[in-house]
């Protein structure tokens, strides 16, 4: 095996897994503060990837050009509306049926997710969409008798993805909201008799969590450039698969299955079968759930009575 | 007063904002065109639907408390006789049912009833059982491509084909069965949906073996002897010459909706039986609370695994019907929405109910045939349905009767 090959296919999944990672953020978070998998956290992911194309139309529109501007404007935006999303699925599908029975709240947000899926397609038709090309160019390291090539955009994946990993942890560990975020965690009763208004953290969750799927959206979108309104779904699932790899509830965890997850994927592709690698993913993820069900840094569920 | 009217001129507000790029700024290549009315109306409905939310309320609050919602289980209504002439009436209507549509509805009608199946057998997953399951159509697969395989490679029929695929898909839900045991709600949900897609995509990259996208092509059932040509094979009479009539196309459709309209009494019959024996009750029990069940000592291995083959038992059947009536299968029938929708239809009838689950099945496949205009919307209605549903009315449109046994009086 060439070395340069090994190394670059090593990189493509290396950032294929910071993005896997950034949004399986979203299903770690929600399933932590309230045990359940937010199902439409895909389409939250798909709608940024829309919302990126549509930002990035607007300013070109307005003839807006200089790259770091497009790209910290078309950042922000997609941010914001795509957590107010994420807002509006916790308001619509989990915060009526809080207390419920825990179907409940799936069949909601499954619900919630074709109702995303097709809101998009309506109103933005069924064909596939596309963002320009920003930034082109590319590292080229050599390696061996090859190159190692990171084009720009790759890079800034790798640089955002640690940036917002930081920030995101600086949240949890170091500001009010975030204690707030991981009382409600560990206790969401006893944390509301403290005086958390817990409600009001888990929406934050939620928008916590959509926003870094449209960290997420956006970088994916600047890398392949084409998407449709089918896209979250896979990604989702994957992204799943990469938080319960991690150990879901755990923020480092999240972040280390997805990192896996690219990078056994992008070795499968690479070496096994293009054909089979959603199956590879799909078999990674039962296989997971059934003989380590906590992951690789969770802690273990222990069902009281 | 502020509540009322406050609240949703902001929802409004934030509608306005959500919707603004995606429904308001359609792509068209790298630029993008600006379509002001989607927005707008969307937060008008918000607004509207708000607004007549708060009233409602405020107008329960203002009657002294709630509706006298009844709680808990409806007696079984007590009109035995007029039950059964609705139900002998019901079941004529059925049989007439196929003389009297053209060929285009027979299809329908046939589709309706294999949706009657398939909700039949994910009800006993998820309403009964209570396990989310969102790969059924994994055993739908499963029935369907067993019957096309096994015809393709071992010249199978369907009469053959039928018990078999059935037996298959019981035996796939056993194997998915076994490790999820121990698993619950969502990671049960995952999982099951992780299967279904490992079988989608297997059978849709294993092309040597099942022709990938290009699919099988799949035999009409016939009976023995006979068959729904123009012309029989050597040895064979043609159907219409046996009853002496004029060859029709539609008398294999017709035939095709008979047998199918017999399983899923069959099937029916099957499964409300189930639901009052020990079987069915320790399924609800379950559903109700595992630990409890568990120290009562119910084997929640048996009876999990049961319902998983139950259930994929009767998913086998409707797939096995399905190839039949298509004459062709390909993957693309078996996709994740395909589940979804089996799932919306029992959430839909009412999780458990049975006769709510038919009800729901047959409006939801008949429904977007007669609004054809409207296809676009379909999954969407779909969605809302799904969520409208869970939040005001968790138990069904029609709820699950269950039979109460009161103490005697004084």
């Amino acid at each position: 095996m060439e070395p340069s090959i090994l190394a670059q296919q090593a990189v493509n999944g290396l950032i294929l897994g910071a993005t896997y990672g950034l949004i399986a953020i979203g299903y770690t978070m929600v399933y932590g503060i309230i045990g359940m998998i937010n199902f439409a956290h895909g389409e939250i992911y798909m709608v940024s990837a829309y919302l990126t194309a549509i930002f990035l139309a607007v300013l070109h529109f307005f003839g807006i050009t200089s790259i770091p501007v497009v790209l910290i404007v078309v950042l922000v935006a997609t941010l914001c509306i795509t957590a107010l999303h994420g807002w509006f699925v916790e308001r619509i599908a989990y915060r009526p049926l809080r207390d419920s029975n825990r179907l409940a709240p799936l069949i909601t947000a499954i619900g919630l997710s074709l109702i995303l899926q097709n809101y998009v397609r309506l109103s933005q038709g069924a064909r596939s969409q596309g963002v320009p090309t920003l930034l082109t160019g590319s590292f080229v390291i050599p390696a061996g008798s090859g190159v190692i090539q990171i084009t720009h955009v790759q890079a800034l994946i790798i640089v955002v993805a640690i940036a917002s990993m930081a920030v995101l942890t600086f949240i949890m560990h170091r500001t009010s909201l975030g204690r707030a975020c991981r009382a409600t965690e560990q206790d969401r009763v006893m944390a509301s008799l403290l005086g958390i208004n817990t409600d009001y953290i888990i929406s934050v969750v939620f928008v916590i969590g959509a926003a870094m799927a449209a960290i997420a959206g956006v970088l994916v979108s600047l890398n392949y450039g084409s998407f449709d309104f089918h896209i979250g779904f896979i990604t989702g699932i994957k992204a799943f698969t990469a938080a319960v790899l991690g150990g879901i509830g755990s923020l480092p965890g999240a972040m280390l299955g997805g990192l896996i997850l690219g990078l056994s994927e992008s070795f499968f592709s690479g070496f096994v079968n293009t054909d089979y690698k959603d199956v590879f993913a799909f078999a990674l993820l039962v296989l997971v759930l059934i003989f380590r069900p906590s992951g690789l840094l969770g802690q273990p569920l222990v069902t009281k009575v | 007063m502020r509540r009322l009217l406050l609240h949703p001129l902001v929802t409004a507000i934030l509608v306005l904002i959500l919707t603004a790029p995606i429904a308001g700024l359609v792509l068209d290549g790298y630029t993008f065109n600006l379509h002001w009315q989607p927005p707008l109306g969307l937060a008008l409905t918000a607004l509207i639907l708000h607004l007549v939310i708060n009233l409602v309320r405020a107008w329960r609050s203002a009657q002294g408390g709630a509706w006298s919602v009844t709680h808990g289980p409806i007696p079984v209504p007590s009109h035995p006789a007029l039950l059964r002439t609705f139900r002998i009436l019901l079941l004529l209507s059925c049989l007439v049912l196929p003389f009297l549509l053209n060929k285009y509805w027979l299809t329908v009608a046939i589709l309706a009833l294999i949706y009657v199946l398939l909700a039949l057998g994910l009800n006993i997953v998820v309403g009964l059982a209570g396990m989310l399951d969102l790969g059924f159509v994994a055993f739908y697969a499963v029935g369907a491509y067993g019957y096309a395989l096994g015809h393709e490679y071992l010249g199978l029929g369907f009469w053959s084909a039928l018990p078999l695929g059935a037996f298959l898909a019981a035996g796939f839900g056993v194997v998915l069965g076994f490790p999820v045991l121990r698993m619950h709600g969502d990671y049960l949900a995952i999982v099951t949906l992780g299967f279904g897609e490992i079988i989608r995509l297997v059978l849709n990259n294993w092309t040597e073996f099942t022709g990938g996208p290009n699919g099988v092509r799949v035999a009409f059932p016939s009976l023995p002897g006979l068959e729904f040509s123009r012309k029989a094979k050597e040895g064979n009479i043609a159907f219409h010459e046996w009853l002496g009539i004029d060859y029709s196309a539609n008398h294999r459709i017709m035939f095709m909706y008979l047998i199918l309209f017999l399983v899923v009494l069959l099937i029916m019959f099957l499964v409300t039986r189930l639901k009052k024996m020990p079987l069915g009750r320790s399924w609800e029990a379950l559903r109700e609370d595992e630990i409890a069940c568990r120290s009562l000592g119910i084997n929640h291995v048996t009876v999990k695994l049961s319902a998983f083959a139950m259930g994929a038992m009767i998913g086998g059947i409707g797939g096995v019907f399905f190839a039949a009536s298509q004459g062709f299968v390909n993957p693309t029938s078996f996709t994740f929405f395909e589940s979804a929708l089996i799932l919306a239809i029992v959430v839909l009838g009412g999780l458990g109910s049975i006769p709510g689950v038919i009800i729901a099945a047959i409006v939801l496949t008949v429904l977007p045939e007669l609004l054809r205009d409207f296809s676009d919307y379909r999954i969407l209605v779909f969605g809302l349905a799904m969520v409208g549903m869970m939040i005001w009315r968790p138990r069904g449109l029609v709820r699950a009767r269950r039979p109460v046994f009161q103490g005697r009086q004084g």
